[in-house]
């Protein structure tokens, strides 16, 4: 097992076609995704050639979602569209019943955010991102841009705003595995939350411990930390980044700012602390702490 | 992006909000045409600034007749209102105030759609109604999908208990507020008073305005908000060459890759700094994912052009991005800058191609650039080099 994505999930990648598009389906069929097609109207009835370590696979190209899915099945959905088109293309995805899509594009505007994700909650579909690396379940599937060859499968689940910390995170525990490690995304609005995440790491009898990373902006890492404290049994290690950003300045991610009081580092800290939650200084003792907590 | 007043001024009007005449000064000589072109009577000379505050600093003057106006001017413009200096003043017609209320809506980001706020109680701080009144706080939730109709309207002007006398104007004017939040794509917008005047109608008298600098591909009008002046020059350069750099105050220079990995950077660095008399980083610096050699050699050539960096960082986990890249990067950029690069480089390199990354940096041997395995290592190698 593993959370919203496992070696049973089969994928079609929306803006396949594109430059961006190729490049990540090339990496994803390599760390083993099942792809089984791509989307754009322009190109329905192609099929796109990709080489996975020798071996060539062909990938068809279909005129739209709904037209892949019930020609494939496919139950995910990674989008590689650029903002200004992302709105029509999660629409899309949505009302054709897509049970989970994945925006991988960075720069969406707030407002197309807000409407997509009204839009697909009252239709069911859950949505990971906009501005977010995906997520993957080693061993088993990658749906994305992670990195598959740092570390293997294990029982440690992985939540965080941040693509880079995800990947150094990993990397501090390449020796230990992970069940699924989920980039939620650095926007003020994302479809998947740390809280969503924990409440599956939480069922998931695959995942035995939790990594939450967390970075300046909103208060969702202060809301998770309330429901890490009522609802959460397993061991939660976290870490917060951004105790050095200044007010005012947006730190890279749209929704890395600090506001007044609201959204510090030391804040988010403090909150998850409170709930019983070890918070390491930096990644490197982030990943001590799990260790500690894992150790027999 | 944060407006101006009399650019938010300017978007109401633009949407049909009842805001009062206003005419934007830089000059005292300006200032006095302003007063005359408004009629020569009563106006309020206000200083343009991003912050709070302002009237409590003097920022702000009620002035009768144009030389009044000038010297009012004269004396609010290079005014330093915290730390912000005034450049431009507004020079507004006066207005007698009956009521004041309070509007605004913004983005809801734990509920993930709007919320408009609004209340009868306007002119103090919001925070501090907010604490000190809840109740007179109305907040109502805005569907993403739906907006601000005549119903919604109505809601908020209900929730906030409006006299019926004017609630359908306040009704009115909130509909067009929100059309400026929706049609200029904008994450707050907020009414400070929202006022009656004499003759009963209700004017929009000071507005703030934040807008999604993601949307700006579909506002081309707005490239002209941009407030050049107020840019650092470093960040003004950083911009022209395509980076995403925050100018800090600290003396070790950071570049890494990833908004996250970057910020964690700024704090290990401040971190480890602790054992050296409180080293700083300089600057948040992202060359983002998939960077180039070229990207890599930018970044350091604006973080080795601040003149307090003491000491630079490069901290890169290659998941996309190539350590082959940042390497040549590193080395081109050093080539390039020759003798004008003199300050230590600390090098972190993991992920992507990391093996090969290092061999060229070993290869180089350049004698400024130093390899060190880990993060925190490396952190507190930069720091020890900044401090010596």
């Amino acid at each position: 097992m593993a959370i919203f994505l496992t070696s049973e999930s089969t994928v079609i990648v929306q803006g396949m076609t594109g430059s961006e598009g190729m490049k990540h389906t090339a990496r994803m069929l390599a760390s083993g995704t099942k792809i089984v097609g791509g989307v754009n109207p322009r190109k329905a009835g192609d099929v796109v050639d990709f080489d996975v370590a020798g071996t060539t696979v062909s990938v068809p190209v279909f005129g739209s979602v709904s037209r892949a899915m019930e020609a494939t099945g496919a139950d995910v959905s990674v989008l590689f569209v650029p903002p200004a088109f992302t709105k029509a293309a999660v629409i899309e995805a949505v009302d054709a019943g897509m049970p989970l899509a994945v925006i991988i594009t960075e720069g969406v505007p707030v407002s197309d955010t807000a409407e997509f994700f009204a839009y697909a909650q009252l239709k069911g579909t859950r949505l990971v991102g906009p501005n977010c690396p995906g997520l993957i379940s080693p061993g088993q599937s990658n749906v994305g841009i992670t990195p598959a060859n740092i570390t293997g499968p294990g029982h440690i689940g992985l939540v965080s705003k941040s693509g880079t910390l995800t990947y150094q995170m990993m990397f501090e525990l390449r020796d230990l595995g992970f069940s699924t490690c989920v980039g939620i995304g650095g926007d003020p609005i994302v479809g998947t939350t740390h809280i969503d995440c924990l409440a599956a790491f939480e069922a998931d009898p695959d995942t035995t411990a939790i990594v939450m990373i967390g970075e300046i902006g909103g208060d969702a890492e202060e809301r998770a930390a309330a429901y890490i404290r009522d609802h959460v049994t397993k061991p939660v290690v976290g870490y917060v980044a951004g105790f050095e950003a200044p007010e005012g300045k947006t730190m890279g991610h749209a929704g890395a700012i600090v506001s007044g009081s609201a959204g510090t580092a030391q804040a988010k800290k403090d909150a998850l602390e409170a709930a019983g939650v070890r918070v390491g200084k930096t990644p490197s003792e982030t990943a001590a702490l799990m260790r500690e907590l894992l150790a027999p | 992006m944060d407006l101006f007043e009399y650019q938010a001024r300017d978007l109401f009007e633009k949407h049909g909000v009842p805001v009062l005449p206003g005419i934007v000064a830089t000059t005292a000589d300006e200032a006095r045409a302003a007063a005359i072109a408004l009629g020569g009577g009563t106006v309020v000379v206000k200083a343009q600034v991003k912050v709070g505050g302002r009237g409590k600093a003097g920022g702000v003057k009620v002035v009768k007749g144009p030389d009044a106006t000038a010297e009012a001017a004269q004396s609010i413009l290079g005014m330093d209102i915290k730390g912000h200096t005034v450049h431009r003043v507004m020079i507004a017609a006066g207005a007698a105030i009956e009521r004041e209320f309070y509007f605004s809506v913004l983005l809801d980001r734990a509920e993930r759609r709007y919320l408009a706020m609004c209340s009868v109680e306007g002119g103090m701080e919001i925070e501090q109604l907010a604490v000190e009144r809840p109740h007179a706080l109305a907040k109502v939730a805005i569907d993403p999908l739906v907006g601000i109709d005549g119903a919604k309207a109505a809601e908020i002007v209900a929730a906030a208990g409006f006299d019926p006398d004017i609630a359908g104007d306040v009704a009115e004017a909130i509909e067009k507020l929100w059309l400026v939040y929706r049609d200029e794509d904008a994450t707050l917008v907020e009414v400070n008073p929202l006022v009656q005047v004499a003759d009963g109608s209700i004017v929009a008298l000071d507005g703030k305005v934040t807008l999604d600098e993601n949307a700006a591909f579909r506002h081309p009008d707005h490239a002209h908000l941009v407030d050049s002046a107020a840019a650092d020059p470093l960040e003004a350069k950083a911009k022209g060459l395509g980076l995403n750099y925050v100018k800090l105050d600290g003396a070790v220079g950071i570049i890494g890759n990833g908004a996250g990995l970057v910020m964690s950077t700024l704090d290990v660095v401040a971190y480890a700094g602790e054992s050296f008399g409180g080293v700083k980083p300089a600057n948040f610096l992202d060359i983002g994912g998939g960077a180039s050699a070229t990207v890599m050699a930018n970044g350091l050539d604006v973080i080795l052009h601040d003149p307090q960096v003491k000491s630079v960082f490069v901290n890169v986990f290659g998941g996309i991005t190539s350590c082959i890249e940042v390497a040549n990067g590193i080395v081109g950029a050093l080539e390039t800058l020759g003798s004008e690069a003199s300050k230590p480089l600390v090098v972190r390199l993991d992920g992507n191609a990391v093996d090969e990354g290092r061999a060229i940096l070993a290869a180089a041997n350049h004698p400024l650039v130093t390899i060190v395995d880990t993060m925190d290592g490396a952190a507190a190698k930069a720091a020890e080099l900044a401090a010596a």
